[in-house]
């Protein structure tokens, strides 16, 4: 249920993001979802992709400051309400969201979430019933 | 205007009669009444009654900032703790300060030299005198402060900061002298220009600016901004403080208050002595100072003298704008910092490895540091509320070791440059030549 996300430290420098992405074209690594949490200087890039580890070592080596990041991803009626009924079930539970980003498609949305209380929320999802979504699930997508 | 024209105007034959005896006097106090010193005489060879003359200075041993740190706070200290009256410190490269005492008979010396360095910027006791220099552990503001009552002049004791209250104060108490850094005297300047206030509608004359160095070209920038004349002055803790040496009205060269600190110049790898009119560095023999007067101490100024007599009557000899350092000490809003403080920081937080980069600017005539830090994997999380925790916990060690603000930026690992032997650390933006 766990998914393992990558992600990497980045400069507001331009040509830096193309150079990551170079990388991961080069080495055959899909990305299945992607976003980019910005400040003034600096910004951090967060993926779902197929291989990982396989990255991360492929990065590390570039010497790009990177690591995996637990995140779990889940299904969601692609509908008015669809997300703030997940929300509003881990919120009365006491889960808060660290960040996340999704994408729909059809008439369902995947989401993918960060908190620091992984295990907790699996359960919560998995006690109503929410559909939750597998590494696989999401490189196939 | 000359405050003490015997000294000041001395034949130079009688002046260097006089700093030989009291060079003789202190190097004999030395001996007594500090370990340290007696220790370096007798690894030379030397006695006290030897030291006879101000050319048998250049067998003496040197002092350096590093002694100091050795023997922090009291340990050069040349008189028991309970004659000391006042302390000053300035920051330390370890984030130990260097500590610096006065004698009631020191603070009477010092008011002396900073009475002839505002008389010769034109001060007396008409004057209203507007200290913008910060007031506390730095020379500055205590420093001038003394001297300007000695003269007789109205002291406005502002210190730094506030710029509005700055510029309300000069208006309304009708400031003709203003004491700071040069580039505070710039900011003061581009304020009032920024408020409306123009030169004219102040009463400023003269300016007496040191701390930090600065060009001719920023001295005329103030002087035609300010509509007053803009004055050299040079000191530093380790001496005394502010009244060290300063200019005169015809801003040739600062004159060096000789009769307190003897000045040489060396040759900063050899240690030799070079003749005047040579560059090299800056050393002081402080003769008449109870408290801390430091043999040979080594500023890391460089610079070059000259002996003739200046056109205003003074014989003292006078030293040239500093050009330059012969260490990596930089000097930023008129502190002092050297890059090991930030390596220090660095090291002692675990989150960080000491690779960075320190980039000192003038924006807006103020001195801004922007410091980069490499985020190592190890460190590096992913959630932005952890990195900008990070970055203001690194603001926050900078500010309470250095005493200034500045900038943190992280950057990518291995953006800053690696080089064998020494790693470039420092990039200093501002334009001083």
């Amino acid at each position: 249920m766990i998914i393992q996300q990558l992600s990497v430290f980045l400069e507001n420098k331009s040509g830096r993001l193309t150079e990551v992405t170079e990388a991961l074209a080069s080495a055959q690594i899909n990305i299945s979802a992607f976003s980019i949490a910005d400040t003034s200087d600096f910004g951090v890039l967060r993926m779902i992709v197929n291989k990982p580890d396989e990255a991360m070592k492929m990065l590390s080596a570039k010497g790009v400051s990177v690591n995996i990041t637990e995140v779990i991803g889940f299904i969601v009626p692609h509908e008015p309400g669809g997300l703030h009924r997940t929300l509003k079930i881990l919120s009365s539970e006491g889960i808060s969201v660290e960040y996340m980003y999704a994408f729909a498609l059809g008439d369902r949305a995947s989401v993918i979430l960060r908190t620091d209380a992984i295990p907790q929320a699996i359960a919560v999802l998995q006690k109503h019933k929410m559909e939750l979504l597998t590494a696989s699930d999401i490189y196939e997508v | 205007m000359i405050w003490n024209e015997y000294v000041e105007c001395m034949d130079r034959e009688r002046l260097a009669k006089l700093q030989s005896e009291r060079l003789s006097a202190m190097v004999e106090r030395l001996y007594y009444n500090v370990p340290f010193y007696r220790k370096e005489f007798q690894k030379k060879g030397i006695e006290p009654s030897d030291i006879k003359n101000i050319d048998q200075l250049k067998h003496l041993p040197f002092t350096t900032k590093q002694d100091l740190r050795d023997n922090y706070p009291f340990g050069l200290f040349a008189v028991p703790v309970s004659e000391i009256v006042r302390v000053h410190a300035s920051s330390g490269t370890t984030g130990k300060p260097t500590v610096v005492g006065y004698t009631r008979k020191d603070l009477e010396i010092w008011s002396e030299v900073v009475a002839r360095t505002l008389t010769s910027a034109g001060g007396g006791k008409n004057d209203v005198l507007h200290i913008a220099y910060g007031y506390g552990l730095f020379t500055g503001g205590l420093g001038i402060h003394y001297g300007a009552e000695k003269i007789g002049a109205t002291v406005i004791p502002v210190s730094g900061g506030n710029t509005q209250r700055q510029l309300q104060l000069m208006q309304d108490l009708g400031s003709t002298i203003l004491a700071c850094t040069p580039s505070y005297a710039l900011y003061l300047a581009e304020a009032m220009a920024e408020a409306g206030v123009s030169a004219d509608s102040l009463k400023l004359k003269a300016g007496v600016f040191g701390a930090e160095p600065w060009t001719e070209e920023m001295r005329r920038e103030i002087e035609s901004k300010l509509k007053i004349k803009a004055i050299d002055i040079y000191g530093l803790s380790e001496v005394i403080g502010p009244g060290v040496a300063s200019e005169c009205m015809c801003q040739k060269g600062l004159h060096v208050f000789e009769d307190h600190f003897i000045p040489e110049i060396v040759d900063p790898q050899t240690l030799e002595v070079l003749p005047y009119g040579q560059i090299g560095e800056l050393v002081f023999t402080c003769v008449t100072k109870e408290a801390l007067p430091l043999l040979r101490y080594r500023t890391r100024d460089l610079t070059m003298l000259n002996a003739e007599r200046c056109e205003c009557g003074r014989t003292l000899v006078r030293m040239k704008k500093c050009l330059g350092r012969s260490d990596d000490m930089l000097i930023i809003r008129g502190v002092n910092v050297f890059p090991s403080q930030i390596e220090t920081v660095l090291l002692e937080m675990s989150e960080t490895k000491p690779h960075y980069l320190l980039i000192v600017d003038r924006v807006n005539n103020l001195d801004v540091l922007e410091v980069w830090v490499e985020v190592d994997k190890q460190f590096f999380s992913d959630e932005i509320k952890k990195l900008e925790d990070l970055k203001k916990k690194i603001q926050h060690n900078i500010e309470s070791t250095l005493g200034i603000g500045a900038i943190v930026k992280l950057v990518e690992p291995k953006t800053i440059e690696r080089s064998e032997g020494k790693a470039k650390r420092v990039i200093d933006k501002r334009k001083l030549k």
